[in-house]
């Protein structure tokens, strides 16, 4: 499989990175060589093989559901680059 | 006395019991040589102030008796490890001035146990790397250089700036971390021992997530009983992170000496790549001879899957990479560029902080998680996944200790030199390590031989989950038997 240049342009979108149309088509290349490469995966017989989902079997471990840290919001916003009171600052999202 | 610098962790640790010199001493002589060693690039930021008034605390409790098990010991940090009121990047603009109101648990058990930061070191930016090229920082340079020649080299990656640091004598030991190579590849272009613990060993709370189902923090260190030293403080269960496993911390440095008499070692064929230099494969044939010579049984193994562990490992770790890294969206913390509205902000934001790699490798990550392509590349390469662990389970289970590879592929290599036109050589480093992270295995990189021109190159013991002692007391019989590789000072 590779891709074209409107993919790319999805896949940058949907990653919420902006691309200019000078970098388009050599992240196409890029990623095409990478897809290149990962192709050779299909020749793995694959057939009722579970797919991995924890390295080492572990039970996952559980936590009585209770507030065990908190009124800290100082710390929380100290590395926002914009903040107002206790709140992070965004542009406008609502119209 | 002796220059402080060139004393391994256990020597200084004698040293300072024997009070022949303080941790101020110690680390004094080391922020010295850092600052004498600033063309390497290793450390990114330099904590002097903080460094000494460690020392002194310290040296209180060593003359009252209540030094820890690194009591006094100067290390070097690699800047993946958040560290509480100092800033840490992991190498990329993005996160910028960041200053953690925290400590990774890590770091806060080499503190608890009594050592003493000296900085934070260079690396990859977010780890993803094998030359250290892809910092924020800039390159890293290998104190190390081909014989009659001025050419930098880099130290590899992502661990670049650890390994550079320790290899140049500038800290005893080092954290590094460990995804894909990023311990042992460094550490074997260095001369320096680098081990990637089990997945589960180390707990990654505080540590810039890269991909989490792989990632596992490690130590960087000159010696393997000084490897182990560290190992066993930074090693243990911590509440905080899920994937950290409750068993208790074994006393590894006993490990170092101990007998490998009767242990079966496994030269995994698949490993005997087509164009591999003849050096490594010398370097290879030595190493399962210095096992032998100290009483293991060689045998033939087969790793059927090995040569599509690189490729799952370019599905799995970007499509975790494309998730840990989203929460870079320019709101909370980090670089912001300003944007016509939201989205315009992160994706602004996002390409102005990201390093290209990165960009690169979060893209490939949203593309193989994205609608229609998830079960082609993301289950296909878990189920390969399953596969690769299962040929590490299946030789175990015939009775093999732990496997003897090379480490690398190839001695280090010039700054610029690969990967500028196709991102895979550059990826190719980690064909040989990359298994381990898949698996979930430890991993330990060795000092073993020097190539033609004079670089170091290193071996690489594969171990059974949770068995790093044997690893240790593996490594410990190369070390004897290849002896210590120091580079020249010329910086």
């Amino acid at each position: 499989m590779s891709v074209d240049a409107t993919t790319v342009r999805r896949i940058a979108h949907l990653a919420r990175i902006a691309v200019t149309d000078a970098e388009v088509p050599h992240l196409q290349g890029e990623l095409n060589a990478m897809l290149a490469f990962v192709e050779q995966l299909s020749e793995v017989n694959i057939d009722g093989v579970e797919p991995m989902t924890s390295v080492t079997p572990m039970e996952m471990k559980k936590r009585a559901d209770v507030v065990n840290d908190g009124d800290i919001a100082d710390d929380i916003m100290r590395n926002a680059p914009a903040t107002e009171n206790h709140f992070f600052l965004v542009p406008k999202v609502v119209e | 006395m002796t220059d402080l610098t060139s004393l391994t962790i256990a020597e200084a640790r004698d040293g300072l019991a024997s009070k022949s010199f303080t941790s101020l001493e110690l680390t004094d002589a080391h922020l010295a040589a850092m600052e004498a060693a600033r063309s390497l690039n290793a450390f990114i930021l330099e904590t002097p102030d903080k460094a000494r008034a460690m020392a002194r605390a310290v040296d209180e409790k060593i003359a009252k008796g209540e030094g820890g098990p690194l009591a006094g010991i100067p290390l070097g940090i690699k800047d993946l490890f958040a560290t509480r009121d100092v800033r840490t990047t992991a190498c990329s603009k993005i996160l910028g001035n960041f200053v953690p109101p925290y400590e990774s648990t890590v770091t806060s058990q080499l503190w608890r146990d009594g050592a003493v930061m000296l900085g934070k070191l260079n690396n990859d930016e977010f780890a993803m790397g094998s030359s250290n090229e892809t910092s924020c920082f800039g390159p890293v340079v290998n104190p190390w250089r081909r014989e009659g020649s001025n050419t930098a080299l880099v130290p590899g990656g992502s661990s670049g700036g650890s390994a550079s640091a320790v290899a140049a004598l500038l800290c005893m030991g080092a954290t590094a971390t460990d995804t894909g190579g990023s311990i042992r590849q460094p550490a074997a272009f260095t001369a320096t021992v680098g081990v990637k613990p089990t997945y589960g060993r180390c707990s990654r709370w505080g540590i810039v997530a890269f991909a989490s189902s792989l990632d596992q923090a490690g130590p960087i260190a000159r010696s393997n009983r000084d490897a182990a030293i560290l190992l066993r403080s930074m090693a243990g269960h911590d509440p905080k992170d899920t994937t950290s496993v409750d068993i208790a911390v074994p006393d590894y440095e006993a490990a170092i000496g101990k007998s490998v008499k009767g242990m079966k070692i496994g030269i995994p064929k698949e490993y005997r790549l087509d164009g591999m230099p003849a050096e490594i494969e010398k370097l290879w044939s030595e190493g399962a001879a210095w096992l032998k010579a100290a009483g293991a049984e060689l045998v033939e193994v087969s790793l059927p899957h090995t040569k599509y562990a690189l490729p799952a490992y370019y599905i799995v770790a970007p499509a975790e990479a494309s998730s840990n890294l989203a929460r870079y969206d320019g709101v909370r913390y980090g670089l912001r560029e300003p944007g016509r509205n939201i989205i315009d902000m992160y994706e602004k934001t996002r390409a102005s902080g990201f390093g290209a790699e990165v960009r690169r490798r979060v893209m490939i990550g949203t593309y193989v998680l994205s609608a229609g392509y998830y079960d082609a590349y993301y289950l296909r390469a878990q189920k390969v996944r399953t596969l690769i662990k299962k040929d590490f389970e299946d030789c175990f289970a015939k009775g093999v200790t732990a496997i003897l590879t090379p480490a690398t592929p190839s001695a280090a290599f010039g700054v610029g030199e690969k990967g500028g036109a196709d991102p895979i050589e550059m990826y190719l480093n980690d064909i040989f390590t990359v298994t381990v992270n898949m698996a979930g295995l430890p991993g330990i990189a060795v000092p073993a031989g020097k190539d033609a021109q004079g670089l170091p190159l290193g071996l690489q013991l594969i171990g059974r989950p949770f068995d790093e002692e044997t690893l240790f007391s593996l490594g410990e019989v190369i070390e004897q038997a290849a002896g210590h590789f120091t580079a020249p000072k010329w910086w």
